[in-house]
């Protein structure tokens, strides 16, 4: 088809536009990393060396013991209990509740459906800030203030709307044969949600699991809200404590922030897939 | 993936038969499907709802969050008017919308034209452009502020490279302390717009690029009247994204310099933090809060028309 010299000129453009793409692209990726290699190489480096030879430098020791150091004297163990205290119930709860809801919304005949989907969705829209003074003053009335049950109902309240959102538009396009024939077979609501639709909703459900997972972990405007005591503050808040307590101890304080992010890049390298299908599903967010 | 994408939804479309299921789903909805959508809404009138009307009834008031609040009008309102804080917050917040905005929506659509190839290695690098999305804010920040530090990496990289006059206490220099902290809030958001694109331009018909190649349009004009149009959907949800994203902007400033030095990185939302929290003046501080839902309510409400659009 063509003459063994423009092939070949062509194969080398090729190979040079391959190689071009490479060098951008990875010097990009390596602008990226840069940061969280810095965070890294500085949490395993002693105070005395970065004390003599600034941060910046090429490490010259080598130790856990800032770890230890963030770890237990700086509080992050049980910020981090905390952390987990209210991330996961509020993970599940709010996936649950907003399943139900949006099975309601989008499989039955409901008054008002459209109107009540969007309330839910506008709940969530609302720049928090409108939100914080009464929902702190909320949680004194309610005698929960400054607990986690407080952060717990505010994420969840907060946060269900969205999911609503998500996950009614992903029930409405489950074909109507599937629930007419379980309804034949006799089969009452209850039994229509858990065996029929929760199961087909899976993916959805995973990717915004990973997703709440992170958002709510990382959350610091609502824990610094209806939190006071120290002991009870999630890790975010605690890795801000930390900064005041170890102030220039930069060792520290990137073993602090290393240990913060760990969760979330865990749930990240795990669920990656889904994590990046969650970030289109909301991509309306 | 992509076919889960409200973008991907449109120019796949699901059958719906919105009347055979009308006629063939239930005439009254059960009791407990009542419950369903019930339970959750009560917890967001309890949670969201109420505090949000009480929002807005606190910005009328002056109160001290321990005696009783007194309404005041809008004295609040005409106060703000002559708060040099408030105006230094107000002009930092749009700074911070057009350029954290602008340059996440720019620089994510550029990265996710260079990684929409799928090619051998392209899933590392959008991982890696991606990581820092997973990170909290507060990390985030900490990890710029030692790179900020006087002794920090960016200094000593100045110095190496014989850039020394230009060494800075960067976030304690009132010239450039929004700018700083605006830097890694981009590090962290720049990966997620990029997925936001990558999805869209995988939804775009290959065949549009044929026929363009066919009638002789170059690189540059393909971008122009293929992709570009093909991306309007996309466009509309990251300026979404953005705007609130940038009005709720909170905790990389508040980590970074709690809005300092000075009131020079001061956004709106900072602002009306402390004013609540640190100086107890919670009718101001519901004021402010008031002006924030009032910039943001313009994009909530083009967004819940378009929502409301899409929903059936």
């Amino acid at each position: 088809m063509t003459t063994p010299q423009t092939s070949d000129a062509a194969l080398r453009r090729r190979r040079l536009s391959t190689a071009g793409f490479h060098a951008g692209a990875g010097a990009l990726s390596l602008l990226w990393l840069l940061p969280i290699v810095l965070v890294l190489v500085t949490s395993l480096r002693s105070f005395d060396d970065i004390a003599a030879h600034g941060l910046g430098s090429w490490p010259r020791s080598f130790t856990l013991g800032n770890f230890r150091q963030a770890w237990v004297d700086g509080g992050q163990q049980r910020a981090l209990v905390n952390s987990l205290l209210v991330t996961v119930p509020c993970v599940v709860v709010t996936l649950a509740l907003a399943a139900m809801a949006a099975f309601g919304l989008s499989r039955y005949e409901m008054p008002f459906r459209r109107t009540l989907l969007l309330l839910m969705l506008g709940g969530n829209l609302l720049p928090p800030q409108i939100l914080l003074i009464p929902v702190s003053k909320l949680s004194e009335i309610l005698g929960v203030y400054d607990t986690l049950p407080a952060l717990i109902g505010v994420q969840i309240g907060f946060g269900v709307g969205f999911y609503v959102f998500v996950l009614h538009g992903f029930m409405r396009s489950i074909p109507v044969e599937i629930q007419q024939a379980a309804v034949v077979d006799g089969a009452g609501p209850w039994q229509i949600f858990w065996r029929i639709i929760l199961p087909l909703t899976r993916p959805a459900l995973a990717a915004l699991s990973a997703l709440s997972f992170t958002w709510i972990f990382n959350d610091l405007l609502w824990a610094i809200t209806v939190l006071r005591t120290d002991t009870r503050m999630p890790i975010t808040a605690a890795l801000i404590g930390l900064q005041g307590q170890y102030v220039s101890m930069w060792n520290v304080i990137a073993a602090g922030s290393v240990i913060a992010a760990a969760p979330t890049v865990a749930v990240f390298l795990r669920f990656q897939r889904h994590f990046v299908a969650g970030l289109n599903l909301g991509a309306v967010k | 993936m992509a076919v889960l994408t409200t973008d991907a939804r449109r120019t796949t479309p699901v059958p719906t038969p919105p009347r055979g299921r009308r006629a063939g789903g239930p005439r009254r909805t059960p009791p407990l499907v009542l419950a369903f959508v019930l339970v959750p809404l009560l917890a967001e009138a309890v949670w969201v709802f109420w505090p949000a009307l009480q929002g807005f009834y606190l910005a009328l008031t002056s109160w001290d969050g321990v005696s009783a609040p007194r309404f005041v009008g809008l004295a609040n309102f005409r106060e703000m008017a002559h708060d040099d804080v408030f105006r230094t917050a107000a002009v930092d917040t749009v700074l911070w919308l057009v350029l954290f905005g602008g340059l996440s929506a720019l620089l994510g659509l550029a990265t996710a034209l260079l990684l929409q190839q799928e090619r051998r290695g392209v899933g590392f690098y959008r991982a890696a452009l991606f990581l820092p999305v997973v990170f909290s804010l507060v990390a985030t920040a900490l990890v710029w502020q030692a790179i900020y530090q006087p002794d920090g990496v960016l200094n000593q990289l100045l110095q190496s490279v014989g850039l020394g006059s230009l060494r800075h206490a960067w976030l304690a220099d009132q010239d450039t302390a929004l700018y700083a902290v605006i830097v890694p809030a981009l590090w962290r958001q720049i990966g997620y717009v990029m997925v936001l694109y990558l999805a869209g331009l995988k939804g775009i018909d290959p065949a549009l690029y044929e026929a363009a190649k066919v009638d002789g349009a170059g690189r540059w004009q393909a971008f122009r009247h293929v992709t570009l149009p093909q991306l309007r959907s996309v466009n509309a949800v990251v300026l979404s994204v953005i705007v609130i994203d940038s009005l709720r902007s909170f905790d990389v400033v508040w980590s970074l310099t709690r809005g300092g030095p000075y009131h020079s990185s001061e956004l709106l939302s900072t602002y009306m933090y402390s004013t609540a929290f640190q100086s107890l003046r919670l009718g101001y501080g519901s004021a402010l809060a008031v002006v924030i839902f009032v910039l943001a309510f313009g994009v909530i409400a083009s967004y819940l028309v378009r929502a409301f659009r899409e929903a059936d």
